[in-house]
């Protein structure tokens, strides 16, 4: 194996890790209520700001050792982000509970555009950006050439994972992941049992916007750089992301996220950076074709 | 269908009175200022609207153009072409304005300058590089910059001559202006008897180049150029440096604001990028009392400032010499004689390019400041 070849591999699996943090809350939005939440890529964009809001406010206070900074920015950027992805459901979803599926799809664009100008208006519409946090890198030689991985890299695939590790736990072991598979198997049912679905649906879209409050940390860690634009491209990478690995499935968009990078960055490696989004949507007719429910997705069972 | 033609009525109607209303809102003579205003250019949209507004207190303060004082309307096509092209309509049809000093992006001049042509009003852009901007035969478009045929022979003859490097990577973001000014460059090197080691476009509005990056690498490049805006520029040359590739990074004036230091995290990054642009107009004699003047409003006229500046001087001394606020007259009048600006002497060509231009490197330093190399 060539040192080329695995610096691509890391470059992708940061990259996919994070489509695949923010894959999760459109697939778990789906999986629940079956909508797509469009406004979800717009939820990213406010926690990168939060991200950077609280990084400036700890900073100013003095606080400047790293585990601290960063503990306390995630602390802070999840809980606000949370309030956002309640406030959106109970905005346009919930009382369009009843409607026809379309209405929850078009106030869902609506809300992104909200978020968006909000953004715009109230931060300003210039580039923004953090300073660097983590400096400095892993060297590996290789053979001939060499990999180099930043600090920031190796936490933000470490950060991801653990995300997802505790989220699996969430969702297999404990009572809330119970009703959450349990409404998402039927909700009708699930309510007769005793279970208050409208509020299951709230902690899902919270659940959602702090995976993404985490991808934003991490992105902006990364990157250091966005504006109010920014959910845009990788909402839609990340919706890709949920649908290949089958939407509706956490493992799947997890699965998703990962392939989606690292599929880009090889693509781009190996062959041309212009035609490495049509690369990876050929992948996802292809993936499609072959199994519409997407790699770990359920067959959609029609109910008599 | 005689609704139809009721309702087509009504609309004619309804023009005639928006017409008649803006013409008689019209004592003062209505200039666009068109740019991105919001958006990830909006820093560009800032230097052209600061320098714009200057000018026209200046003027104004001086008597205005011929008896009447020059009005600006802000126009904000946030560099996207459809955009752009509906704010131009809205300057000509609702604001009526005369004349117009924009647009930033040559993706955005283009298109927008085509509804000028039609209107018959005159268009000066402070910053719109392509070619093609002045190649399509309209008589009332002009430029206040360079062209990149022009900037692309000093950034190939810069990378052979002064670095001497002999593999060269071009990087573009397949927009009009980026990927036209890599091809500029890349025809100077290959005149030179340098051929690319690798040429790719990445896309707008992306931040991860990591995969690039690494190839980029792999190809053993000793000089990266690209063609493109400052929010990718950032970005790229940090993945660069994060993944150990030292290689000199020379971009084109898109890169031309203090924000390229924010996008790539900072000056730590950013340290060694060339770029070529217009001389440095802020060391130009000619401009220093408009200069002491932004910089007593707290705000440094880097960029394009100063471009937008003589811009709207230019069209005033354009209506002005011909005598009238008739565009069709200033065009024809500009194209026969000198404007003395705050960039010192201007001559156009018959084309509405400047006859002389003066592209020269820039180089960033540790502190996230560019200066005249």
């Amino acid at each position: 194996m060539d040192g080329i070849f695995l610096q691509q591999m890391i470059n992708g699996l940061t990259l996919g890790a994070v489509y695949g943090l923010i894959a999760i809350g459109y697939t778990m939005v789906y999986g629940i209520i079956g909508m797509i939440n469009f406004a979800h890529g717009e939820v990213y964009m406010i926690s990168a700001y939060l991200a950077a809001i609280s990084l400036a406010v700890l900073a100013y206070f003095g606080l400047e050792s790293f585990p601290l900074l960063i503990l306390g920015t995630l602390l802070f950027t999840i809980c606000i982000t949370g309030v956002y992805g309640w406030v959106i459901e109970r905005v346009a979803y919930k009382p369009l509970r009843n409607s026809t599926r379309l209405a929850p799809l078009i106030s869902a664009i609506g809300m992104s555009l909200v978020l968006q100008n909000y953004v715009q208006i109230s931060q300003g519409a210039r580039q923004q950006g953090v300073p660097t946090l983590l400096e400095g890198a892993f060297k590996l030689n290789i053979g001939e050439g060499f990999v180099q991985l930043t600090y920031t890299k190796v936490f933000i695939l470490i950060a991801a994972f653990v995300g997802m590790a505790l989220l699996t736990y969430v969702i297999q072991y404990t009572k809330l992941g119970r009703m959450c598979r349990a409404t998402q198997q039927d909700r009708k049912m699930a309510s007769i049992l005793g279970i208050n679905t409208d509020r299951v649906i709230s902690y899902v879209f919270v659940i959602g916007a702090a995976m993404a409050a985490l991808a934003g940390v991490l992105i902006t860690m990364n990157y250091g750089t966005f504006d109010f634009y920014a959910g845009f491209i990788i909402g839609i990478k990340a919706f890709t992301a949920a649908v290949l690995g089958g939407i509706g499935s956490l493992p799947g968009a997890m699965l998703g996220g990962l392939i989606l990078g690292v599929a880009e960055a090889q693509f781009s490696g190996m062959v041309n950076t212009d035609y490495k989004d049509v690369f990876s949507f050929s992948l996802l007719v292809l993936i499609l074709i072959f199994r519409p429910q997407g790699l770990l997705g359920r067959p959609h069972v029609a109910k008599v | 269908m005689s609704q139809m033609i009721f309702s087509k009525g009504f609309l004619a109607l309804a023009v005639t009175a928006a017409m008649g209303l803006s013409s008689l809102a019209q004592a003062d003579l209505v200039i666009g200022v068109a740019g991105p205003h919001t958006g990830a250019n909006a820093s560009f949209g800032e230097q052209y609207w600061r320098g714009a507004s200057q000018a026209a207190e200046d003027i104004n303060a001086a008597g205005g153009v011929n008896g009447e004082m020059i009005k600006l309307v802000k126009a904000d096509d946030a560099c996207e072409p459809k955009q752009a092209v509906a704010v131009a309509n809205r300057l000509v049809d609702q604001d009526g304005a005369k004349g117009v000093v924009g647009h930033f992006c040559s993706s955005s001049t283009i298109p927008a300058s085509e509804v000028y042509d039609e209107a018959g009003i005159i268009a000066i852009t402070p910053g719109s590089t392509n070619p093609q901007v002045t190649e399509r035969g309209q008589p009332g478009m002009f430029r206040m910059c360079g062209r990149d045929d022009q900037q692309g022979i000093v950034a190939g003859d810069y990378i052979v001559d002064t670095l001497k490097a002999a593999k060269v990577a071009i990087i573009h973001d397949k927009d009009t202006y980026g990927q036209g000014l890599a091809d500029a460059t890349k025809a100077e090197l290959h005149k030179r008897g340098v051929t690319e080691v690798l040429y790719e476009g990445l896309t707008r509005g992306e931040k991860d180049f990591n995969a690039l990056v690494t190839k980029i690498r792999a190809a053993g490049a000793e000089v990266v150029y690209f063609g493109g805006l400052h929010a990718e520029a950032g970005p790229l040359v940090r993945q660069m440096r994060e993944q150990g590739l030292t290689a000199t990074f020379l971009s084109g004036d898109g890169i031309v604001t203090d924000e390229l230091v924010t996008t790539a995290g900072g000056p730590q990054y950013t340290k060694g990028v060339l770029m070529t642009f217009g001389a440095d107009p802020r060391l130009i004699p000619d401009g220093k009392p408009v200069i002491d003047k932004f910089r007593a409003n707290g705000f440094e006229p880097e960029g394009y400032t100063l471009y937008s500046y003589a811009s709207l001087q230019t069209l005033a001394a354009a209506f002005a010499g011909a005598g009238a606020n008739d565009p069709a007259k200033a065009s024809a009048w500009l194209k026969a004689n000198p404007v003395q600006t705050v960039l010192g002497k201007k001559e156009w060509d018959a084309k509405g390019d400047l006859k002389v231009s003066d592209y020269v490197v820039y180089a960033w330093d540790d502190k996230g400041k560019y200066h005249q190399q």
